[in-house]
């Protein structure tokens, strides 16, 4: 990411920038493959699919155990995702480019985390009223479903960059990876869960919402550091 | 100046001082710990309210202690030696995980035995019982990572990592049975003022948890040995140490 103009000595660019570069880019590469972009989301789809089938389509029986299947489809479809959020990028040389570029490397790191929850977590959130209607959750409910699950979807991808960043260098890393990531997701699972069933119950959620939001807050503040600690681990 | 400090941890010396070390370990283990369960299971008055049966206390609690004690070993031996570059860190960290998850797994079976009289079931989606399964897992993640690269010396510093990320679970543990309202009692020994206990069960419960804590000694220093030599294998004075 230096910038060399008429073989002068390289510039380098500010960090606003280099984050914004690097954001659009892996927007951009997402987007020209709709198809990995969609699979996920399909995945998603299928698996709260899943459920009413084996189950029991009893809607007082649904609306029970939507927000359990909600999240547990939620987590395994971010964890799809989650391999290929350096795999790419360390398989074509570009990841060590970025890391010999100068720039701050956690920079990097974010902004390639933040692009993945974008496409991946976000996306979810999106789609989640769908699957929410189809599991028989009250209308009422949405909002507090949608929050928990932006705050749990974005959390679960300061993990994945982590256990991503662990296991980039790995043949057969996809395994390992949700070995990682999963239990350390489980805090998540329980709280985004429970707030969602209050919303449903109709008992106040906000205190599972303040978990989450401070989980989000720790992991934000922390996971960029132990993801590139991680990234340098398997790079050097 | 802190050539001594590199010198204590240098592979030949961590050696010979844990095989020097072994048998006082082992001694004393088997003192306290038979102390423990004499004392324990014999002596103890039955409690008024469980009875006998909670007398599997006196492998319970100090398993789960030894649980969360070792795993806070393995991460802070891996800090060090990711931040210091000593390696034996990382072959204390190695050897540490297996008897860490043996621990954790004891203090399940324990506990759910345990439960299964009190509470009238083996398991309870409670958060202790949850937190402490977490760790299991944690555990296992830790140590299927180390091995899943071929240079050792990056599995060594990525399992490292990943343990110190884990060790957000170790307070939550502790705390849990204070922070929400659980199945699982809240503590009787390990807390300010008089234990909720008397002493002629108390004695027996603290000569346990010394007595575990001195085996998981004896067994750290016998698995660090075989975790040196495989290490150094290639080293001379591994050489001779294992032809004399």
């Amino acid at each position: 990411m230096t910038v060399g103009s008429r073989g002068e000595a390289p510039v380098l660019v500010g960090l606003g920038e280099a984050f914004g570069l690097v954001l659009r880019r892996e927007l951009r590469l997402s987007f020209r493959r709709p198809d990995q972009l969609l699979q996920p989301l399909v995945f998603f789809l299928i698996v709260t699919t899943l459920f009413p089938l084996g189950l029991s389509v009893q809607l007082s029986l649904l609306r029970e155990m939507a927000p359990g299947v909600l999240w547990v489809a939620a987590l395994l479809s971010s964890l799809l995702s989650l391999d290929s959020l350096f795999k790419s990028d360390a398989d074509d040389g570009t990841l060590e480019q970025l890391a010999l570029s100068g720039q701050s490397l956690t920079l990097i790191v974010v902004a390639k985390t933040l692009a993945h929850w974008l496409v991946s977590g976000a996306a979810l959130v999106l789609v989640s009223p769908l699957v929410g209607t189809a599991l028989a959750i009250p209308t009422a409910a949405f909002a507090t479903m949608m929050g928990s699950l932006a705050l749990g979807t974005l959390t679960l991808s300061w993990l994945g960059a982590i256990g991503a960043g662990l296991t980039v260098g790995l043949k057969r890393g996809n395994v390992l990876l949700s070995l990682i990531v999963l239990p350390l997701a489980m805090p998540l699972l329980i709280f985004g869960a429970g707030a969602t069933d209050r919303a449903i119950s109709g008992t106040g959620a906000l205190g599972a919402l303040y978990l989450l939001a401070a989980l989000c807050v720790l992991t934000c503040t922390l996971a960029p550091f132990a993801a590139t600690a991680a990234l340098r681990i398997t790079l050097e | 100046m802190w050539t001594w400090f590199y010198r204590l941890a240098s592979p030949p010396f961590v050696f010979r001082v844990a095989a020097a070390l072994t048998p006082w370990f082992v001694a004393l283990a088997a003192l306290t710990i038979g102390y423990g369960v004499i004392a324990g299971l014999a002596f103890a008055p039955p409690d008024y309210q469980q009875g006998d049966a909670f007398r599997i206390i006196y492998v319970h609690v100090p398993s789960a202690w030894l649980s969360l004690f070792a795993y806070t070993t393995m991460a802070v031996a891996g800090a060090i030696a990711l931040i210091w570059r000593i390696k034996i860190g990382h072959a204390v960290a190695a050897a540490t995980a297996p008897i860490g998850a043996s621990f954790t797994l004891l203090a399940l079976v324990t506990g759910s035995l345990w439960g299964r009289p009190m509470w009238g079931t083996y398991w309870a989606w409670d958060p202790r019982l949850t937190s402490e399964l977490i760790l299991l897992f944690l555990y296992v993640g830790v140590m299927s990572l180390r091995p899943a690269f071929e240079d050792p010396g990056r599995g060594d510093r990525a399992a490292a990592l990943l343990s110190i990320v884990g060790l957000v679970n170790v307070p939550i543990i502790h705390y849990s049975v204070v922070w929400w309202n659980s199945l699982h009692q809240g503590a009787t020994v390990a807390k300010l003022g008089k234990p909720s206990m008397p002493g002629s069960m108390l004695w027996p419960l603290l000569s346990m948890s010394v007595g575990f804590m001195l085996f998981y000694g004896a067994i750290l220093c016998i698995r660090l040995r075989g975790e040196v030599l495989n290490r150094e294998r290639q080293a001379t004075w591994v050489q001779e140490a294992v032809k004399s």
